[in-house]
């Protein structure tokens, strides 16, 4: 398949390639059994400049677009979904900056951002505000020259290793999710402290973490836009950061169909190799297949993005959704083909299945997507 | 401090197969490299670069194709790339190529360091850089695996031995080559990336290097090749097993035996 990739394009592409194949691939099992943060691969990732990807140039980026972010994120991801989603939280976290931070804050905060010196959390979730964004309990006081912020986001990746965050949090709780304020909070400020470090099924290789928020003042320079435009900002980032989450999903799929196929080719049974067997073959189509059709969506919207078309909800849904089904039915088939030996921890198999699981869940399960699909397409159709 | 790096682009596997009838490298469907080894050299002048500033050109003798390894080379943050590409080139062995080399980099004048890997991936003959020292005059640290101090005038660097190193002081300029001990090569930066893409590659030919046509290309070479093969692979050897005496015996019978 030819998508038809620019020049600069097809640089971002074989430059994250490489890192994935020369620097992330020969470390993955590690980090996944550590759960250390993977510092060394974040340093070649922001040496070689893709932290720039999603940062304008005026402010330290390169080659700033959504396109050559989701370019980026899968490839790393093929190597290691762990590893890539801590450079694509850095992004989502970095995106509320970009679109809605003011000159001073963008000078602030995104030169460190794009040179990979500093990497960067959003933080939404709380226990009891997971799909709910609108029940989030953290306030937001204002007193003089600062917010007094109070509360515990959880979940949260990049959680203890990003040094910027974007937190949501209440300023009027009576107005629902429209008295909800986003703020550029820094590790270290007084009352920001981090709490349980969660142990998870995939992804190990990146931070998921507490925050915890006990009377921090955050100076009121770091509110984005003014109060009550968090959950807008939110609704906005998501859009915008949900092909990069379908491009990580799309990167396990392909990760994981490679090594099915290389698989394949060398296991011999019944005196042959598998790979000469229908049933295994047909596996192989449909995965192959699968995958085209969900990086068509995924490029697809990520253009759709990068050209300014308003309203992209719908296709970021869309991508995000059918990226990461694909990407669990095709890890697990992978699976599958290394039969006993893909379920053994000494294969790089099973690792992909882990990771897979949790790009149908986070930034909007899957059933959420669909409930933005859903109202979407009715809506049009009312029209 | 201003470098030149010398390198070589070569084919990208290291069991290369060969032509029995033209004794030459079989080229076609193999994927053309950076030689492995002077990968190193560039990484090191880099490092110098940043330390130091100063400008870094990359000089290659090749077919025209070789300008992608002069620009992946700028990639990794070489500033310049010259390209010494002549037909009248063709055929050069080790002393025509390091002729010729220094041919370039005597127009090139304004330098502190010239810099190459210890051998090529492909002829693994270790002699371009201590020919091009010979051809300039300068002096040579082969084998260098640590550049411990740069003065003015001077450097002092570690030089590999088979057991342990030696330390050098050698005055500037001076022809260092270098082996993987010495650093790990960055991988290419975007930005880098994008400045190679621009990258103008300045070619010269013996219109523009004017050498004595005598000491270029084939009949410049005084060596020639005359046999290249596939050393058959060895079988996997005896074991003799027993006790000493009963072993030395048998071992002296089988030594006996294969002489005559």
């Amino acid at each position: 398949m030819d998508y038809l990739l620019t020049e600069e394009q097809k640089m971002v592409r074989d430059l994250a390639r490489k890192i994935a194949e020369e620097k992330i691939r020969p470390v993955a099992a590690k980090y996944d059994q550590s759960e250390e943060y993977p510092w060394e691969v974040i340093k070649v990732i922001a040496e070689a400049g893709l932290f720039g990807l999603f940062i304008p140039e005026e402010y330290g980026g390169m080659a700033n677009s959504v396109m050559n972010l989701c370019l980026a994120t899968e490839e790393l991801s093929r190597a290691c979904g762990g590893i890539a989603v801590c450079y694509a939280a850095s992004a989502l976290g970095t995106f509320p900056i970009v679109l809605f931070g003011n000159e001073e804050q963008k000078r602030k905060y995104l030169p460190d951002l794009a040179s990979g010196k500093k990497v960067a959390a959003f933080a939404v979730t709380e226990p009891e505000a997971g799909s709910d964004a609108s029940a989030i309990k953290t306030t937001a006081k204002k007193e003089g020259d600062y917010y007094v912020l109070n509360g515990l986001k959880h979940f949260i990746t990049n959680g203890g290793d990003a040094e910027t965050y974007v937190v949501i949090a209440m300023t009027d709780k009576t107005k629902g999710a429209r008295g909800a304020s986003a703020f550029i909070v820094e590790k270290g400020m007084p009352g920001f402290t981090f709490g349980k470090k969660e142990d998870k099924f995939g992804i190990r290789a990146s931070s998921t973490r507490e925050l915890i928020f006990t009377d921090c003042k955050v100076p009121k320079a770091n509110l984005i836009v003014k109060e009550g435009m968090g959950f807008i900002a939110t609704m906005r980032t998501f859009d915008m950061s949900r092909p990069g989450v379908a491009a990580q999903a799309l990167g396990i799929a392909q990760g994981a169909l490679d090594l099915a196929v290389k698989y394949a080719k060398e296991r011999q049974q019944f005196g042959k190799s598998i790979s000469s067997f229908q049933g295994i073959q047909w596996m192989i189509a449909d995965m192959a297949t699968e995958i085209e059709a969900a990086r068509g969506l995924v490029y697809s919207t990520a253009r759709m993005v990068d050209a300014g078309i308003s309203g992209v909800s719908k296709e970021s849904a869309m991508a995000k959704m059918y990226a990461s089904d694909v990407a669990m039915k095709v890890s697990v088939d992978a699976l599958q083909i290394f039969g006993g030996y893909g379920y053994m921890r000494d294969y790089p198999i099973e690792k992909y299945v882990r990771d897979a699981k949790i790009t149908q869940i986070y930034e909007g399960t899957n059933q959420i997507q669909r409930n933005i699909i859903a109202l979407q397409v009715i809506k049009e159709a009312a029209k | 401090m201003n470098i030149i790096v010398c390198i070589k682009q070569v084919p990208e596997t290291t069991e290369v197969k060969i032509n029995p009838e033209t004794n030459t490298l079989i080229r076609e469907g193999v994927k053309a490299i950076i030689n492995p080894f002077d990968m190193y050299a560039i990484e090191e002048s880099v490092r110098l670069k940043e330390r130091f500033g100063g400008k870094i050109t990359v000089i290659t003798m090749g077919p025209p194709q070789a300008d992608a390894a002069l620009k992946e080379a700028i990639s990794l943050g070489a500033d310049e790339g010259i390209l010494l590409c002549d037909r009248a080139f063709a055929g050069s062995d080790t002393w025509a190529t390091s002729y010729t080399l220094s041919g370039a980099i005597k127009l090139i004048k304004d330098f502190d360091l010239i810099i190459c890997g210890k051998q090529a991936s492909d002829g693994d003959t270790a002699q371009v850089g201590p020919g091009i020292s010979a051809h300039l005059d300068i002096p040579q640290v082969t084998y260098v695996k640590k550049i411990e101090e740069v003065k003015d005038k001077t450097m002092r660097v570690e030089r590999m031995m088979e057991e342990g190193y030696e330390i050098i002081e050698t005055p500037l300029p001076a022809v260092l080559t270098v082996v993987k001990e010495i650093n790990e090569p960055r991988l290419p930066s975007l930005k880098g990336m994008m400045r190679a893409k621009s990258a103008k590659i300045t070619v010269w030919t013996q219109k523009e290097l004017n050498l004595d046509p005598q000491n270029i290309g084939l009949c410049g070479s005084p060596t020639q090749v005359v046999k290249i093969f596939t050393p058959v692979q060895r079988s996997g050897g005896q074991i003799i097993s027993g006790e000493a005496p009963e072993i030395a015996e048998k071992l002296a019978s089988l030594l006996k035996d294969a002489i005559n």
